[in-house]
């Protein structure tokens, strides 16, 4: 009797070693650090990236330490990432700190979708008339707008850029999977 | 007990847009509780001015990601009541099915992705391992048919581009659909699985409401009468006359008031006002889930939410079945000078839209009432009462209570930031 709980806490043992010793040494392997972040725009690309995941989520699940979501996630860091995916255009003058500080933080940075690649549709005031600006400009103030809406590579050095309102679906799969060889993940 | 505490939370998590939390307590009372919408404006109500009426829904289209469908059918409506536009019965077959797709993937997203993690206990669904992994697959399952249901439908479920004013410039072609409705059958059972978990959720908070939701017999989104639990029922064009607009001089966003005092809208909302007109196998199959109607827990919000799923499709399994699509013409339109007025139910409650054309059929102005303005200030003084019932439990813990929730309502920040003022000449 003593024999077989003996021999049966040395199995559990040896499992529990084991499985530790398998945990860690998936945890160990090297995954691409992400973050995705929104500037002014309607968050179309990220709706379009969630609806990518429903074919792509557990191929792409054990290659990706997603650092910074706030859409999934609350504890979000800015530091050390090798691909910053990047959506929306620049409005405030926060904003445009922000995407520096992205930019500082990041190895690769990418523009998803029209607004960050090109500021359109998110940059539409830059082109109104006198009398539209005229009904805005007290909110710009008070909100403390920049004079006009950019695109991202106005502000930053842009690595790849993803065209499309929404972006082109695709493209960002072609995109993530460059970047899984870029650096060695795959 | 905290006599004094200051909260502030920047960049509030897993909801639909950017928004942070100013609360500031003293003397044991809480003197106020901002939410302020920090997305940024983008100004689409001038926009679309000067614009052909046939692109505008294209637009506004933009102002939301997630709901971008709700937004070019309430627009396309709102135009076509101007132009008296009448539409063939396939038309509105395919415009409630866009719809039903549209609320399985953006309902799933936000129950699967932002309100599970809070129901277990975890910062995110990324967390989810053991027992709860098969929530995982079950989440962009239940999505990913959503999503084929829009495409199929719509062409694209962000942005789609087969809705026209007056028809759909595509229809839905045989191999997909049978593809299409093979997917809802399997995500069926994971769908009650999912009403069943928000059935036994312990989450509560309630307070007296006023429900308010266009109502009608079949429980389609597109339709019907404005109603609200305190027993009003008006026709759709007369909304605008029951609200208040209230300015919020700390929020890039609106608020609004009806019949004058704070108001919700929603799936909560529609569920409480009408849970009679909901499918045939859908009421058999959460019979039991459906007493808990009328409710005044704003948590019943993600409960209704999922059930609104089961309904959708079991709606859209007996439509694609039933329907046979064949290609139709655009219809003649002539552009005239009128104003319409469209209101639809959109995810997150009732949507309104106020369009004016010119004689050439180019928008004059336009105006628009989007969900979560509507619900801003019930939610404020939600969190307001929810902080003083708190006040002796440690801060993280009042913090997280409070995201909870926001999280129930289901706002969108997104839209509720492209709003500027009304403009009526």
């Amino acid at each position: 009797m003593f024999r077989i709980i003996f021999y049966l806490d040395w199995l559990i043992l040896n499992m529990t070693f084991l499985s530790k010793e398998r945990r860690r040494g998936s945890s160990n392997k090297r995954k691409l650090k992400v973050g995705f972040f929104s500037f002014t725009c309607d968050e179309g690309c990220m709706v379009t990236f969630i609806e990518i995941l429903n074919k792509k989520f557990f191929e792409w699940e054990p290659l990706l330490d997603i650092k910074y979501c706030r859409q999934l996630k609350k504890k979000n860091v800015i530091r050390d990432i090798d691909v910053a995916f990047v959506e929306g255009a620049i409005s405030t003058f926060k904003e445009e700190k922000k995407l520096k500080e992205i930019r500082r933080n990041s190895k690769v940075l990418v523009a998803m979708g029209s607004c960050a690649v090109s500021g359109f549709p998110s940059n539409q005031r830059n082109f109104f008339d006198a009398e539209r600006k005229k009904e805005i400009d007290f909110l710009l103030k008070k909100f403390k707008h920049r004079d006009k809406v950019s695109p991202l590579k106005e502000i930053v050095k842009v690595d790849f850029e993803i065209p499309g309102c929404p972006m082109m679906e695709n493209k960002f799969i072609e995109i993530m999977e460059k970047q899984f060889k870029d650096f060695g993940i795959v | 007990m905290h006599k004094e505490i200051d909260i502030s939370i920047e960049g509030l998590s897993k909801i639909e847009g950017s928004a942070s939390l100013d609360i500031k307590v003293r003397k044991g009372k809480v003197i106020h509780a901002k939410l302020k919408v920090s997305e940024n404006k983008r100004f689409y109500t001038q926009a679309i001015r000067g614009k052909t009426y046939n692109t505008v829904h294209q637009s506004v289209s933009r102002i939301c990601g997630t709901c971008s469908i709700a937004h070019q059918m309430c627009c396309i409506k709102a135009i076509e009541n101007a132009l008296r536009i009448e539409n063939s019965e396939q038309t509105i077959i395919l415009r409630n099915l866009a719809m039903q797709g549209l609320m399985i993937r953006d309902h799933s997203m936000h129950l699967y992705l932002f309100c599970l993690p809070d129901i277990y206990g975890k910062d995110s669904v990324l967390e989810f391992d053991g027992k709860l992994h098969q929530l995982v697959h079950d989440a962009f399952d239940v999505k990913g048919v959503g999503n084929d249901l829009c495409k199929l439908v719509a062409g694209r479920a962000v942005h789609p581009i087969y809705p026209q004013i007056g028809y759909f410039s595509e229809v839905p072609n045989r191999a997909e659909t049978k593809k299409v409705i093979e997917g809802l059958k399997k995500i069926r059972p994971k769908v009650l699985d999912l009403i069943e978990i928000f059935y036994n959720s312990t989450f509560s908070f309630e307070t007296e409401t006023n429900f308010v939701a266009l109502v009608s017999e079949d429980y389609n989104y597109l339709n019907g009468e404005i109603r609200s639990s305190s027993g009003i029922c008006i026709p759709e064009i007369n909304y605008w006359d029951h609200l208040n607009r209230v300015v919020i001089p700390y929020s890039q966003a609106t608020a609004f008031e009806f019949e004058g005092k704070e108001y919700m809208v929603g799936a909560l909302s529609r569920m409480n006002l009408n849970k009679d007109g909901l499918e045939k196998e859908t009421k058999k199959d959460v019979k039991q889930f459906l007493k808990v109607f009328p409710s005044n827990n704003v948590y019943h919000n993600n409960l209704a939410q999922a059930i609104e799923i089961l309904n959708a499709i079991d709606y859209s399994i007996k439509t694609l079945e039933t329907v046979e699509f064949k290609k139709e013409k655009k219809p003649e339109i002539k552009p005239k000078e009128s104003d319409g007025i469209g209101v639809i139910e959109a995810p997150r409650g009732t949507l309104y839209y106020m369009i004016s054309l010119d004689r050439d059929g180019k928008v004059r102005y336009g105006n628009l009432v989007i969900p979560t303005a509507q619900n801003q200030i019930k939610m404020e003084n939600d969190i307001r009462a929810l902080v003083s019932r708190m006040l002796d439990r440690k801060k993280e813990e009042i913090v997280r209570e409070i995201e909870k929730l926001i999280r129930a309502y289901d706002p969108c920040m997104s839209c509720a930031s492209h709003f500027l003022k009304v403009r009526w000449i």
